[in-house]
């Protein structure tokens, strides 16, 4: 065992450390992460570490950071990139689902792109417009990509590197409100592989399933409950493409009862996709209708509405109060 | 068109197939003199089979034997010039219509077929040694620049090229149109390109047309010079002239190899056929352009060049015939062309094992079964 406490931003930081000590073909792109370290210092020190060829501080230009990425991948390279903030993403819209998640299939197999692309994504930082989005949704749609995102420095510093390790494409988004408290971190092993789910808090009355920053509203949340006699399992689901069901549908049976919860806006997301296969494969355990607690269908609004649009703890509550009310 | 006012185009033979190198030529000369008769001959012969090729894929198309065809009529000049000026240990990045520098490079033209016959995404494999580093088309427009800017990112930080060697020296040339000269993605290349100094070659075949849109729509200042902001520099070149698409592609190439940076080439030429199959160009050009540029047809020119250098008939012959075996050849072989097993649609949707594909591939391999098992199929 060997203990840190640390941030989940620097948990992430020695993990891409580790993956670039481990591999020298491991290279990190994006704007500003190397001379600053990134406008979150995730990067900070790395670029004085390995180098400006292996840390770079790209152009502005977010479909030219993952092109090129692309073409470093076919000449064998490890490409991780940081897009700096989550609505910034969309420029390269094109070169992530179009190019870099078609490409090892229209290649039939003969090359590999092992791209992490890492997000900083979701609310309760103030920001202003395009900084704060959930937009999971669009990469969990789009075949060839793979999609994680840890809620905990343990899970950041380990996710990381497996992300890097993995021969397929991979979207990683990091809770930013979660940057800065910290956890444990045991350096030595890492408890989960990339795509499992995990209970994180077992219980017995109802299922509460999210990710990213999600998980520790959905522990506050369990904690009340707890003080008024409710028992709730809360599952952080980790991987969001794929999904790893097997311990979701293990706990829908036996606790009968269901509420997820998201930053994201709920139309058509990771929400509805566990809610239609729960109902599906939980559908004689089920003792009320699969509940989704998520962020409004509306743009996500000036940060001094952020409190309102975002799912908090009472939300996730009243949805648990009413499936508890079938 | 060329702006014969500002610089003139690279041009060794004029459209009557004379040798008369403009004056920007001279600084390419020596790439053109070190071209022995059997180079001429070789340049010749892949224009007329692969234009013979590019027949009878659009004669496959109308016959129903492929989904779609992308003509490279016309373009033979600038594509088989620049191919052959191409090393051993560079890389090429198509568009989707360079169909004599694949053959050039050693893919089967045939992968070109399965592709637009429906029966693949990709069609070859770049890494095989035999494939000449020719990597697969991309259909979304300029995506591909990016691509090979990466590459030649990689190049470099391997230190695989500018090393003195020019055996192994390796650099990168993109192929687009003027059409993709307006999308983001080929600035963006052009940015990085230029701030990573790639070992690196910007081809345009400006074909005049982006579909039914004229190249004076993208740009109003010529192609060549989109480079010059970006701090690439650019030469123009008749792309109908194939000894100055080669001459100045192989001096370009050499640049970029020996640590001078991308470059951009424009090659003047001209798609005399449709944009694809589905087109119908009488719709939005003139008859009098067209027949224009069938005057500067890059075939005939090269023709007569051969005849006045003393070609024998018994040499034009012997190309005709051999264009024909090998379009024989290629219509013989698309017919026999097997449609894909429906499971192979889940392979190589990822590298590493992926649920979703276990779960459906074994759902579609059942209910396909179910069929059997009620007994005559479906």
């Amino acid at each position: 065992m060997a203990i840190e406490n640390l941030p989940l931003g620097k948990a992430i930081n020695l993990g891409l450390r580790q993956a670039m000590l481990n591999d020298p073909k491991v290279i990190l792109m994006g704007e500003d992460i190397g001379t600053l370290g990134g406008v979150f210092r995730v990067t900070e020190g790395l670029k004085n570490e390995f180098g400006a060829d292996r840390v770079l501080d790209t152009p502005l230009a977010e479909s030219g950071i993952v092109g090129s990425a692309i073409g470093l991948a076919m000449r064998g390279y490890r490409p991780v990139i940081e897009i700096q903030f989550n609505g910034f993403v969309y420029p390269a819209f094109d070169q992530i689902t179009s190019q870099l998640a078609k490409l090892t299939n229209r290649h039939e197999g003969a090359m590999q792109f092992p791209v992490v692309i890492r997000i900083p994504y979701g609310g309760h930082i103030g920001a202003v417009e395009h900084h704060q989005e959930s937009n999971e949704a669009y990469f969990l749609h789009t075949a060839g990509l793979r999609v994680v995102s840890p809620s905990n420095p343990h899970d950041a510093y380990w996710m990381i590197q497996e992300a890097i390790a993995s021969n397929d494409p991979v979207i990683f988004f990091e809770p930013m409100s979660r940057y800065w408290p910290k956890a444990d971190v045991d350096t030595s092993a890492s408890n989960f592989p990339l795509h499992a789910s995990r209970v994180v808090r077992p219980g017995n009355d109802v299922t509460v399933i999210g990710h990213g920053a999600m998980v520790s509203v959905l522990l506050q949340a369990a904690e009340v409950a707890a003080t008024e006699g409710m028992s709730l399992e809360v599952i952080d689901v980790r991987s969001l493409s794929p999904i790893d069901y097997a311990p979701i549908l293990e706990s829908v049976r036996r606790t009968g009862r269901c509420v997820i919860a998201q930053e994201a806006p709920g139309n058509v997301s990771l929400a509805s996709e566990l809610a239609a296969s729960i109902t599906e494969k939980c559908f004689y355990s089920l003792e009320a209708p699969v509940l989704r607690v998520t962020g409004f269908d509306t743009p996500f609004p000036p940060a001094k509405l952020e409190a309102i649009y975002l799912p908090d703890s009472d939300r996730v509550l009243d949805a648990v109060d009413r499936v508890l009310s079938y | 068109m060329a702006d014969e006012t500002l610089d003139p185009m690279v041009q060794f033979l004029t459209p009557e197939g004379h040798y008369a190198p403009s004056a920007s030529a001279e600084e390419f000369l020596p790439y053109f003199q070190r071209l022995t008769e059997a180079d001429h001959r070789k340049f010749y012969r892949d224009m007329v089979v692969i234009r013979r090729f590019d027949t009878e894929a659009t004669n496959l198309q109308r016959q129903g034997q492929l989904a779609l065809w992308v003509p490279s009529h016309g373009q033979e000049g600038a594509q088989v010039g620049s191919a052959h000026a191409t090393k051993k240990q560079d890389h090429i990045f198509p568009a989707y219509r360079e169909h004599a520098i694949g053959m050039i490079r050693g893919i089967d033209v045939l992968e070109i077929i399965r592709v637009l016959r429906g029966l693949t995404h990709g069609g070859w494999d770049p890494t095989l040694p035999e494939h000449g580093n020719f990597h697969i088309y991309t259909l979304v427009i300029g995506s591909q620049a990016l691509h090979a800017t990466g590459y030649g990112m990689g190049i470099k930080f391997d230190g695989a090229t500018n090393t003195g060697n020019p055996d192994t020296d390796q650099a990168v040339i993109v192929y687009f149109g003027d059409g993709a000269s307006s999308q983001g993605d080929v600035s963006e290349a052009l940015v990085f390109a230029a701030s990573y100094q790639t070992p690196q070659v910007f081809f345009v075949q400006n074909n005049h047309w982006a579909i039914s849109v004229p190249v004076s729509t993208q740009a109003r200042v010529p192609l060549y010079k989109r480079g010059e902001g970006f701090g690439i520099p650019g030469v123009q070149v008749d792309g109908n002239d194939v000894f100055a698409s080669y001459a100045v592609t192989a001096k370009q190439l050499d640049d970029a190899r020996s640590g001078k940076g991308p470059s951009l080439i424009e090659a003047h030429t001209y798609r005399i056929g449709a944009h694809t199959s589905s087109d119908d160009p009488t719709k939005y050009r003139t008859d009098a352009e067209l027949e224009s540029w069938i005057a500067r047809d890059p075939i005939t020119r090269m023709e007569a060049f051969l005849r006045n250098s003393g070609a024998p008939q018994s040499f034009f012959d012997e190309v005709h015939q051999e264009a024909a075996d090998f379009a024989n050849d290629i219509r013989r072989r698309t017919v026999d062309l097997k449609n894909p097993e429906p499971a192979s649609m889940f392979n190589h949707v990822y590298t590493d094992p992926h649920p979703l594909m276990d779960e459906q591939s074994a759902w579609l391999a059942n209910y396909e079964a179910s069929f059997d098992e009620q007994g005559g199929g479906h």
